[in-house]
């Protein structure tokens, strides 16, 4: 039997868990050696990931500044930082830069990997060449990329002394379109990564797809887009979660390119967390923002555990 | 479940994972072009910032200053490396990049296993162990991995104190083995989730237990996302600056500090050439990492981390 | 050389069987990592190694946010340096009332810090409630154009000689091929040039009245035109500006490409390494230009407390050797700065700086830095502000003299 016929085994994608396809595996039992055995994520789950949090959360409503105290103020941290243009603009930063470097990283990757699938020469070389960015820490790249992007060093003023003398290429320097010039800077980064993943995916569909897709006659194309990429659901859940987490908490590359501006056009939810608790000393102000940009996520998470909860209760009805 | 179906579900050898899968060329058509067109293009979008930076550091500051970034040096010179590396002023000191290099070696070194081994057995447990609260454990662990650093440094530091680890090598070890966990544990718990469980249930009959098990099954078989760890941690840990700074202590500094000594400066005086010298050195150790091993890296991930 | 002292001073404390305590270590983290400033540090370093047994132990730090942040930390993690390098103003309130810091009264009462370090401004930073916890070292102002001679001779015109008579040579510079006004785009630069001509135009007591009284109807009355008068400067900005540094906007100023650059005193530092004169190639204009003044920015070194009374003995002499005349003299040569007493050897310095120890000598000169009255929360939604409102060109005058006032109605 191959794996067509068995969607329930490979169709359990993602970071929180499956649903019908792993239930053989859970073994409910009380196993202290297991128990023993993951002391360290347990200690780091509660001991580190949830008291930092609950923290966070309760110096949020407090009137902290170099260090967290206690002196309670209700909500005026979260009104004042609904009330600065800074943080909404922030707010709205990440969310384009997001949407925008996860879309286009996610089909460039794709699309890199499907023509490095194509049996071509020098494999190896392409692969190293796409990939070795990601080696580069981010305060590099964005190093790297604001000198390519200086209006009289870089690229606009190479193009200009070839004799193009009108063209114009420096996106960090305007207010519209410095975020454009982050995506480029990150996606030069991380878009090798997303092809890896991907390519790793298209190489674990089973040959006999292939072949079907021949007998029937389906283009390549189309087998690519409507019969392969609906089958590397654990890719994509791999590469959107490595990505997604570097959107959150996108800080570096952007402190090396632009330092948030021109004025405050390119600031991001962490860079505004990170300055108010260490040199704008204001820990209640930095925490109520920690905690805003945890909600989303946390959101996301619950949700991913109802449908979760849910599936398995309609496993065990049937 | 049919063994042929348990036999192509293993990640090593079973599936060839290494050959491309596409239509096999026949001549050169202009989808052939078009190939090599796309993948020649990306690569040149890719490789001109290493350009960049390899052109600048050869140069000197004057021919810097009159812009041509793209050209090969007028004049080539190879002291902004020596500079670089042996003689760049990181406040007092002036030896350069070279001491933090072995500080990093040693942080790489000691945290690189010692969070792998802790996520492998996350992974272990988490596949075929679970218990009460497991799953919740996992989902927390993930949660923290869009956490932004800095808001656990103060909670964290405060712990590190009472456990007398502040400013210590075990203190660092122990912050990269705790940022490392999420995305590690999600790799190895994919990995691990993607093997057929009669392995498991083989082991089982046989009479092994937890470890048992681990040891003499599980260990075995990770080697090819185990490569794929490495990579990312590797990478993650030798670039780290911000818990270098904080946890590590004044004796193991890593070279990352004296790259942004050299690099960073707000009222001083910059030399890109030394700058861009001192970033591709720095860079060099991820650098040697990726090149030997992207082709492991892509086997790896295809073995387990991009399943089910 | 060195071991022999500390040989003879160990001898000494045995025989004097006093209660002289062992040599120590004395680490120090601070951000001064590039050429001049590493010379600097050298000169501390240098000396207090030459006093006896004690030794400097340098941790730097590149950026101030950062090496701030890593002293903050290190106190928490109970690991705190032996001294650790500030700018002065509130930045270490909370460490002085949350007792974190060594009390170094006696020793600046038997040293009369009081008497000697001037302007008396500077003293304030460290002289809370009667107790002194940290030791000024040098004076930075940002209160200084510099302007390239020859560009202004290119365009015909003479040098200014106030903000708006700058305003009006700016179209003729313009003509000519030059840049007006030289500015980087980064937020400090751009803040740094907004303070300058903040205080141009209210003049010290408006802008002590504003800035330090939070005085909400005069900053109403006040900061648009401030803002107005900030939107006519950057008309004469050039498209590069976004992302520049400071030195490579000083070096249009060397080449003659552009006419003027509102920057710190630091930047004198560039035009001496081009081989370029003052008054010949360049000119420093002491702002404002109708009535010149000092700003007081600089560094502070603070001493965390110690467990270890050697350290702790250290520590007292580290301070002591930093605002030792000679000492002095050598760190604020090599540093670029103005000394934080008079009765130092300045004849090797140059002679704008000499024009700024002219003008700190008159108390009525001083304009005191904000943030000595802001905290930096404050002063970094002001910055967040000034920022935008440079980038936006949507944004009134009206409307950032708005917000100015919602921020200094905030203000703690």
């Amino acid at each position: 039997m191959t794996q067509i016929a068995e969607p329930g085994e490979r169709a359990a994608p993602g970071f929180a868990g499956t649903a019908a396809g792993r239930k053989p595996r859970t073994r409910r039992k009380f196993n202290i050696q297991s128990i023993l055995g993951t002391t360290p994520m347990i200690a780091t789950a509660i001991g580190v990931f949830v008291i930092c949090i609950i923290f966070s959360i309760i110096w949020s409503f407090t009137s902290s500044k170099l260090f967290p105290n206690f002196n309670f103020v209700g909500l005026s941290q979260y009104e004042r930082l609904w009330r600065t243009d800074r943080w909404i603009i922030s707010v709205q930063n990440v969310f384009v830069y997001g949407v925008l470097s996860m879309i286009v990283g996610m089909v460039f990757g794709y699309l890199l990997a499907v023509f490095m699938d194509q049996r071509i020469r020098q494999e190896d070389l392409f692969r190293s060449i796409f990939l070795y960015p990601f080696a580069m820490s981010l305060v590099v790249t964005g190093l790297v990329w604001q000198w390519m992007f200086d209006p009289n060093l870089g690229i606009q003023s190479a193009v200009r002394q070839l004799g193009w003398t009108s063209f114009e290429f420096a996106p960090l320097v305007k207010q519209e379109t410095a975020l454009y010039g982050l995506v480029l800077g990150g996606l030069w980064n991380g878009v090798g990564v997303t092809m890896a993943i991907m390519l790793a995916g298209l190489r674990g569909v089973d040959a006999e797809i292939w072949k079907a897709a021949k007998v029937d006659g389906i283009p390549t194309w189309k087998t690519y887009l409507f019969i392969v990429l609906p089958m590397m659901k654990g890719a994509i859940a791999t590469a959107f979660i490595l990505s997604a987490t570097g959107v959150v908490r996108v800080f570096d590359i952007v402190i090396a390119m632009t330092q948030g501006g021109p004025g405050v056009s390119t600031q991001m939810p962490a860079i505004y967390v990170i300055q108010h608790i260490t040199d704008r000393a204001n820990v209640g102000q930095g925490m109520a923002a920690a905690t805003m940009m945890l909600v989303p996520v946390m959101v996301i998470i619950s949700l991913q555990y109802l449908f979760q909860w849910n599936a398995k209760r309609k496993a065990a009805r049937t | 479940m049919t063994t042929e179906a348990i036999s192509s579900r293993l990640p090593t050898g079973a599936i060839d994972t290494s050959g491309p899968r596409g239509p096999r060329p026949k001549s050169v058509t202009i989808g052939r072009i078009g190939v090599y067109a796309f993948l020649i293009l990306s690569a040149l979008f890719f490789l001109l910032p290493l350009w960049v930076m390899v052109v600048t550091s050869l140069k000197t500051m004057p021919e810097i200053r009159e812009g041509h970034l793209f050209n090969w040096p007028a004049l080539l010179t190879f002291d902004p490396w020596l500079k670089a590396w042996d003689t760049a002023c990181t406040g007092r000191d002036c030896n350069g990049l070279k001491p933090g290099f072995w500080n990093s070696v040693k942080i790489t070194a000691l945290s690189v296993p010692v969070s792998i081994v802790i996520a492998m057995i996350n992974g272990y447990a988490l596949s075929f162990w679970r218990y009460k609260g497991s799953e919740l454990l996992f989902g927390i662990l993930i949660f923290g991995a869009f956490v932004p650093y800095q808001v656990v440094i103060y909670p964290l530091i405060i712990g590190m104190r009472e456990l007398g680890l502040f400013a210590t090598l075990p203190g660092i070890v122990i912050v990269h083995t705790i940022f490392g966990m999420p995305i590690l544990t999600l790799l190895y718990r994919n990995f691990f989730a993607s093997l057929p469980i009669e392995l498991f249930k083989a082991g089982r009959v046989d009479g092994a237990g937890f470890w048992g098990i681990f040891f003499r099954i599980m260990l075995p078989m990770s080697v090819p996302i185990t490569i794929v760890a490495v990579i990312l941690q590797t990478t993650g840990i030798w670039n780290d600056f911000l818990f270098g700074t904080v946890f590590a202590g004044r004796e193991n500094m890593p070279m990352t500090v004296q790259l942004n000594n050299i690099v960073t400066t707000t009222t001083g005086i910059r030399e890109y050439n030394v700058n861009m010298a001192a970033t591709i050195l720095t860079a060099a150790v991820p650098l040697v990492v990726y090149f030997i091993s992207g082709k492991w890296f892509v086997r790896g991930i295809a073995a387990g981390a991009v399943k089910g | 050389m060195k071991s022999v002292v500390s040989v003879v001073a160990l001898v000494a404390a045995a025989l004097l069987g006093s209660t002289a305590v062992r040599a120590a270590d004395v680490e120090v983290i601070h951000w001064w990592t590039s050429g001049g400033e590493q010379a600097a540090v050298s000169v501390f370093a240098r000396e207090f190694d030459a006093l006896g047994g004690d030794k400097w132990v340098d941790t730097a730090i590149a950026g101030g946010e950062n090496a701030r942040s890593a002293t903050l930390q290190r106190i928490l993690g109970g690991d705190p340096p032996g001294a650790a390098q500030f700018n002065p103003g509130r930045q270490y309130e909370e460490l002085i009332a949350g007792g974190m810091l060594l009390d170094l009264t006696d020793l600046a009462n038997k040293e009369g810090w009081a008497n000697f370090i001037r302007p008396a401004s500077i003293s304030e930073a460290c002289l809370v409630d009667g107790h002194w916890w940290c030791v000024p070292v040098n004076i930075h102002s940002w209160n200084w154009a510099w302007a390239s001679v020859p560009a202004f001779e290119k365009a015909g015109v003479e040098l200014p000689t106030s903000f708006d008579d700058f305003l009006e040579k700016a179209p003729k510079l313009k003509e000519a091929g030059i840049i007006p006004f030289a500015i980087g785009g980064e937020s400090w630069q751009i803040n740094g040039a907004f303070g300058v001509i903040q205080t141009g135009l209210l003049g010290l007591d408006k802008r002590e009245k504003i800035i330090k009284d939070k005085d909400l109807e005069l900053a109403k009355a006040e900061m648009p035109a401030v803002f107005e008068k900030f939107r006519q400067f950057k008309q004469f900005s050039d498209e590069g500006s976004a992302n520049r540094n400071w030195n490579d906007t000083t070096n249009l100023v060397v080449t003659d490409q552009a006419a003027l650059q509102i920057m710190g005193d630091w930047a004198r530092g560039e035009f001496g390494v081009a081989g370029e004169k003052a008054g010949v190639d360049y000119a420093c204009l002491a702002l404002p230009l109708d009535k010149p003044t000092v700003s007081t920015g600089g560094d502070i070194f603070l001493f965390p407390k110690q467990s270890d009374a050697a350290v702790e003995a250290a520590q007292l002499k580290m301070a002591s050797m930093m605002v030792n005349p000679q000492v002095q003299a050598l760190f604020n040569n090599a540093k670029g700065s103005m000394p934080i007493r008079d009765d130092v050897d300045m004849s090797l310095a140059d002679d704008c700086m000499k024009r700024g120890l002219e003008i700190i000598k008159d108390p009525a000169n001083i304009a005191v830095d904000a943030g000595r009255w802001q905290s930096n929360d404050t002063t970094g939604q002001m910055n967040d502000l000034v920022a935008q409102f440079w980038a936006d060109d949507s944004m009134t005058a009206a409307a950032a003299a708005e917000q100015y006032v919602t921020i200094l109605q905030n203000a703690d």
